[in-house]
């Protein structure tokens, strides 16, 4: 059980990074709280996996230090620094029964024979592997291989952290809910500080506490799942997150007010403006636009149907608007007006939210 | 359900027919021709029966054979595959090096059966050869040519010499496709270098290992060329494998039928054995 605590952390798989693009992990300052249900979202080539193999220890940072609590592991094993990770594609040991799987890291570290068979035993039970135990682990579906991996790094009580790497890329889906929901469980079942890495929105959302979101090498924002939907601080996140993503829009900005489309629209924040930005934009996902009466005039273009609700995109001048028209409610067909929720618009001079703490860097 | 029934689809199966039967049926026929009758030339053949095969399986100069090509197919797969396997382990897995040793590794490979035959001949001359001299200045007393002990001991470093490469390639090959999640893993889970040895790499490596103990029992097995170049079978028989007996039996003295006969024989074993080892080593593949 530890916190851990990244500075300046930075890594390049080029001998003498120089430019910014020879950093596959900017540098960048990152505390994790122990106990916390963390996720690492991003989409492929973030940087996310490098970020994971840095805590890991399976790969060593170019710059910056790593602390587990107060101890410096930056140069340290993974062995040494105490950790479990699952990976993208289910390790197993083939011709270990999953009982001899799941007692292999014990065993490891010389454990004794009974502290190992009450871990297992338990371990089992939490993860459903009870009745496989004795089976040959190569016998059982691609679910049951990642409980095992898994259960591999619950099965010491004091790993420090356990990580996962995309873990449910080769589970059929109606198997990730359900693996999804048992890790949602495992966690406050156990209070392991566990980290996520994943480039599924879903998986990310619905798994952690805090969701770190990468772009780019370098982390764009962390919150709660909430914090990322309703107050997204990168026009990024904004379309990575939701579905569809937030709508963004050119725009300018006259005397704190924001102007599209030749007319005026209400934000959260066009008043705290400075200027001197290269891209304007208005960002405004489509949950809280609405067919009005008056507004930024539009026309209609695609309706599809999504089940509860249908997602209708609309077209102003060149721009496409998406916003979600709930069952029952009417779609005008040609023309209408769109209204934006002013508390849930904002205005984003070069991708970063305009008016938010430490922004732009 | 409507099936429409033809019989075209047997000409897509002619070829392959056709280059199976004259490649392996027909020659195969042909000797079996001579296992069951006695010829004595100008196409004309009495019916003999099983007295061949008799004959050859009751030869005491057979069952020798048998015993030595048996004893030398051990010792080379006991040297070769674990040799093998240790030299793939050692190789490096990346860098510039991997290219230098993989055409190390295959140059005994590219060499003509009969040259290998012939280089080792002179290079354990006693008098002249680099490693005759070399082994006799140690003080031991070899000579290939005539005594038998050193006469197999030159044969087993040849083979050796020549094939375990194969073996290495193989391994090596089967190695470098282990993800490396699995060390990854093994890391994590704190496993030493045996445990990743015995838990990862020599399961993964299973079946290429099955593949290259086929090949190299095989092959020993029949083994011709290089043995009839390096020794000719002596001294006296000390050196006389299966295929060596069966070309004197059937060139040297013409005995074509025993020789018919052995070739069955000799092909039949071959056949058993590699089914055996392949069943032995497939058998946990199942449960």
């Amino acid at each position: 059980m530890a916190k851990i605590t990244l500075h300046d952390l930075g890594h390049s798989y080029v001998a003498n990074p120089k430019a910014d693009a020879d950093w596959a992990l900017k540098p960048l300052d990152l505390d994790f709280a122990d106990g916390g249900a963390y996720a690492l979202l991003g989409p492929s080539g973030c940087g996310k996996t490098t970020l994971l193999n840095l805590i890991s220890g399976l790969l060593t940072p170019s710059k910056g230090r790593i602390h587990f609590n107060d101890l410096d592991v930056t140069h340290k094993s993974p062995e040494d620094r105490n950790i479990a990770q699952v990976f993208q594609f289910p390790v197993i040991y083939d011709t270990m029964t999953v009982y001899n799987n799941l007692a292999f890291p014990l065993r490891n570290r010389g454990v004794a024979e009974a502290t190992i068979d009450a871990r297992v035993q338990e371990v089992a039970s939490m993860l459903d592997l009870k009745p496989t135990l004795m089976k040959r682990a190569s016998g059982l579906t691609a679910d049951g291989k990642q409980k095992i991996s898994l259960g591999r790094g619950l099965v010491r009580s004091d790993v420090n952290v356990i990580m996962f790497d995309e873990p449910l890329t080769v589970i059929d889906p109606h198997l990730k809910w359900e693996l999804r929901y048992k890790l949602k469980e495992l966690h406050q079942r156990t209070k392991r500080t566990m980290i996520y890495v994943t480039h599924d929105q879903t998986e990310a959302l619905t798994f952690a506490d805090q969701v770190v979101v990468m772009n780019d090498g370098q982390i764009v924002q962390i919150g709660t799942p909430v914090d990322l939907f309703e107050r997204p601080r990168h026009t990024f996140v904004g379309h990575f997150i939701g579905s569809p993503g937030m709508n963004l829009l050119p725009c300018e900005v006259k005397d704190g007010k924001a102007v599209f489309a030749g007319g005026i629209v209400e934000t959260a924040n066009a008043a705290a403006y400075k200027g001197g930005a290269k891209s304007v934009q208005i960002g405004v996902r489509p949950e809280f636009v609405t067919f009005g009466a008056n507004g930024v005039q539009v026309q209609v273009m695609k309706v599809a149907d999504a089940g509860r609700f249908r997602i209708v995109t609309a077209r102003a001048g060149e721009h496409h608007i998406k916003l979600l028209v709930p069952e029952g409610a009417t779609v005008p067909t040609g023309n209408g007006h769109l209204q934006f929720d002013a508390d849930r618009t904002r205005v984003y001079a070069d991708g970063w939210l305009v008016g938010a703490e430490g922004a732009a860097s | 359900m409507k099936k429409t029934v033809n019989q075209k689809a047997w000409f897509f199966v002619l070829p392959v027919f056709l280059l199976v039967a004259f490649n392996a049926i027909i020659p195969l026929m042909t000797v079996v021709n001579f296992a069951f009758q006695e010829t004595f030339g100008d196409n004309v053949f009495t019916w003999s029966g099983t007295l061949w095969f008799e004959q050859v399986l009751h030869s005491p100069r057979f069952h020798e054979a048998l015993w030595r090509q048996i004893i030398f197919t051990s010792i080379i797969l006991i040297i070769e595959i674990p040799l093998g396997l240790a030299i793939a382990l050692a190789m490096p897995k990346k860098g510039p090096w991997v290219s230098v040793c993989l055409v190390l590794m295959a140059l005994p490979l590219l060499i003509p059966w009969n040259v290998v035959g012939a280089m080792w001949n002179i290079f354990a001359l006693p008098d002249i050869g680099l490693l005759g001299r070399t082994i006799n200045g140690l003080g031991i007393d070899y000579n290939y040519t005539r005594q038998p002990g050193s006469a197999w001991f030159t044969m087993v470093l040849m083979d050796v010499w020549h094939w375990t490469s194969l073996v290495v390639l193989l391994c090596y090959a089967g190695l470098v496709s282990i993800p490396d999640a699995y060390y990854q893993a093994a890391k994590v889970d704190g496993a030493g270098r045996w445990a990743v040895f015995r838990y990862i790499q020599l399961p993964k490596l299973k079946h290429v290992l099955t593949i290259a103990i086929l090949l190299r029992f095989m092959d020993s097995f029949m083994i011709y060329t290089e043995a009839v170049v390096l020794t000719g079978g002596g001294p006296g028989n000390s050196t006389t494998f299966l295929s060596i007996d069966l070309v004197k039996m059937a060139l040297g003295q013409f005995d074509l039928g025993p020789a018919a006969a052995m070739s069955i024989i000799y092909f039949l074993i071959i056949l058993f054995l590699s089914w055996l080892f392949y069943t032995l080593m497939m058998r946990n593949e199942e449960n």
